[in-house]
């Protein structure tokens, strides 16, 4: 398997982007190194032969079905759902605008 | 064409117990610590949900998935408090809720089948208000109280070939929705379309924010003209996501591609399982679907096909007009025929005219029967009836009008004959006129009629102006 697992300073753009992060330049020379030697320690994974293995999507086997009722409870009180909101306006969560420019 | 449904027949959301009927209420009150994504929170299936996305996928003839689990859809935007949508997923392993199915419309005499590639169950985003518009509102405002509804989306073949067809494909699935009954769609937001529209040749664009049956044409239609324009001026189109403002579509960011949303299995879900047995028991208790009962109400009640079609538009007035026709036994295929015409027609025309539904006027089936018989036993004429239906509408049988009528009427000779007398000597030029002019007479009866506010007897009126005028 090959050690050396380079994540692109392109490939660090995207990524960045999906995740909405402005990154300084220090940051994505830091990052890339680091996301690298993330990937590095996945990659041990391709060693082993799964090939007849099923793949596991949850890790507790037999568990399904978990269902509950409709019937509605109490929710909480918009004071308490803005509580830890650091912006907010007349009930509202505030964020920024979507469109830029 | 991807149409989202709420499923506003719940009584909660899907994954928390929060209230589900959010329309009237203050802006975030309907809210827990699950469906606004605070750390530590587990999801939990409404089983309500589940059932209800069987019915839709049944009457949508689709192939149920057996096994199947929800999948983290991630992506940033204010609308999703946890930075993804817990949804379907038919890669990676992953099944839709069902696969397949179809509706089958009716365009200008000619039928096709709109094929759905699959139905997903997915949680609803949050609602997001913005300060005038979206281009210059300076921030967003959040309501998270539809955060979390249940979605059933659905996703067509890439098959619809015009607006209209587009229109039509929503007329009836909104039928079957309403049959199914597991929405109300007359509900503001209950139905957001998403169109992704391309000229044969060139990239897409997908248009969202169609939120109402109303807009979807006129939302294609422009699209279509602003890509054949940009076409034309020889610029390509651009593989985006637009957003339709009620005017015209603009630009909101440019198309993320599927691997974006970085897809995986969601962990704080176990797998539904859905057996064979539990789709035969939800078939069992569905009612009957609108493209069933066309050909059903065509054998059972003699229609054509054009009036069997047209009864099924409406959920409500077809089961009014099955509890019409089978309340008298002595209706036949004649009668049948009749109360279809009376109730699409007249009945239909009123409602439509005052913007009112069926449920909510006091009519009820049998007074259309009782219009029939009233007409076929000679007590009053087709014309009559017509200018009876607003009093019908509004709780009277004709049969209790005539009565009332009848109850009023004054054929005391001697009431009588003071209102006749009181005419003559408030009117001296019409018995002026009354030796040369016949329709004097009739004038005169017609005063005579006013200040009876229409109650005299016309008979007696008739003979006691007579007597009097001679
Ligand atoms: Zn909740």
């Amino acid at each position: 398997m090959p050690e050396k697992e380079e994540i692109s300073e392109d490939t660090l753009e995207y990524i960045s982007k999906l995740a909405l992060l402005d990154l300084k330049e220090e940051e994505k020379s830091k990052l890339v190194k680091q996301l690298s030697e993330i990937l590095i320690y996945f990659n041990k994974l391709n060693d082993l032969d799964t090939e007849n293995i099923k793949p596991m999507t949850h890790p507790i086997e037999g568990l399904q079905n978990v269902f509950r009722k409709d019937i509605p409870k109490k929710s909480l009180s918009n004071e308490e759902a803005l509580k830890n909101a650091e912006h907010k306006k007349n009930g509202f969560f505030k964020a920024p605008k979507i469109l830029k420019g | 064409m991807e149409v989202h449904i709420q499923l506003t027949k719940l009584r909660t959301k899907l994954f928390c117990s929060c209230n589900s009927d959010y329309r009237d209420a203050e802006p975030n009150t309907h809210l827990c610590p699950i469906c606004i994504g605070l750390p530590g929170t587990l999801p939990v299936i409404n089983n309500k949900a589940i059932e209800f996305a069987t019915k839709i996928a049944l009457g949508l003839n689709c192939q149920i998935n057996e096994v199947m689990y929800f999948f983290r859809k991630n992506y940033f935007y204010p609308d999703l408090p946890k930075g993804f949508q817990i949804s379907q997923y038919n890669k990676a392993g992953g099944k839709a809720f069902a696969d397949g199915g179809k509706v089958t419309i009716r365009l200008n005499s000619n039928k096709k089948d709109i094929l759905l590639d699959r139905i997903h169950l997915e949680e609803d985003p949050a609602r997001l208000v913005h300060k005038g518009s979206i281009r210059t509102s300076p921030y967003t405002l959040v309501d998270y109280n539809r955060s979390g509804i249940a979605l059933i989306e659905i996703v067509t073949e890439p098959v619809l070939s015009s607006p209209a067809e587009a229109r039509e494909f929503l007329n009836q699935l909104k039928l079957i929705v309403q049959y199914t009954g597991i929405s109300d769609l007359s509900l503001e937001g209950s139905l957001r379309v998403d169109a992704n529209i391309s000229i044969k040749g060139h990239p897409r664009a997908e248009v969202k924010n169609i939120n109402s049956f109303k807009e979807v044409e006129s939302a294609l239609i422009y699209e279509i003209m602003r890509q054949k324009n940009e076409i034309k001026k020889g610029k390509e189109i651009i593989q985006e996501t637009r957003h339709w403002d009620g005017r015209v579509t603009i630009p909101l960011r440019t198309k993320e591609f599927e691997k974006d949303y970085r897809y995986f299995p969601e962990q704080d879900l176990v797998p539904i399982i859905i057996t064979k047995k539990n789709i035969d028991e939800i078939r069992e208790s569905l009612p009957e679907m609108p493209y069933e009962r066309v050909s059903r109400l065509q054998h059972q009640y003699m229609l054509s096909e054009f009036d069997a079609e047209n009864l099924i538009l409406d959920k409500d007035i077809a089961d009014f007009y099955e509890n019409g026709v089978n309340s008298d036994p002595t209706f036949g295929p004649n009668e049948f025929k009749l109360y279809c015409n009376w109730l699409m027609n007249d009945i239909v025309g009123w409602l439509n005219e005052n913007n009112s539904k069926i449920i909510d006027t006091k009519l009820k089936p049998h007074y259309i029967v009782d219009l029939i018989l009233n007409i076929k036993k000679g007590t009053i004429t087709t014309k009559m009836a017509k200018t009876m239906i607003n009093d019908m509408m509004k709780g009277k049988t004709i049969s209790k009008i005539l009565e009332d009528k009848d109850k009023k009427r004054i054929s005391n000779e001697f009431i009588l004959e003071k209102y006749c007398k009181e005419a003559i000597e408030e009117n001296p030029n019409i018995i002026k006129d009354f030796e040369k002019n016949p329709k004097a007479f009739e004038a005169l009866i017609g005063r005579v009629m006013a200040k009876t506010k229409g109650q005299a007897d016309p008979k007696i009126t008739r003979k006691i102006l007579r007597n009097l005028l001679h």
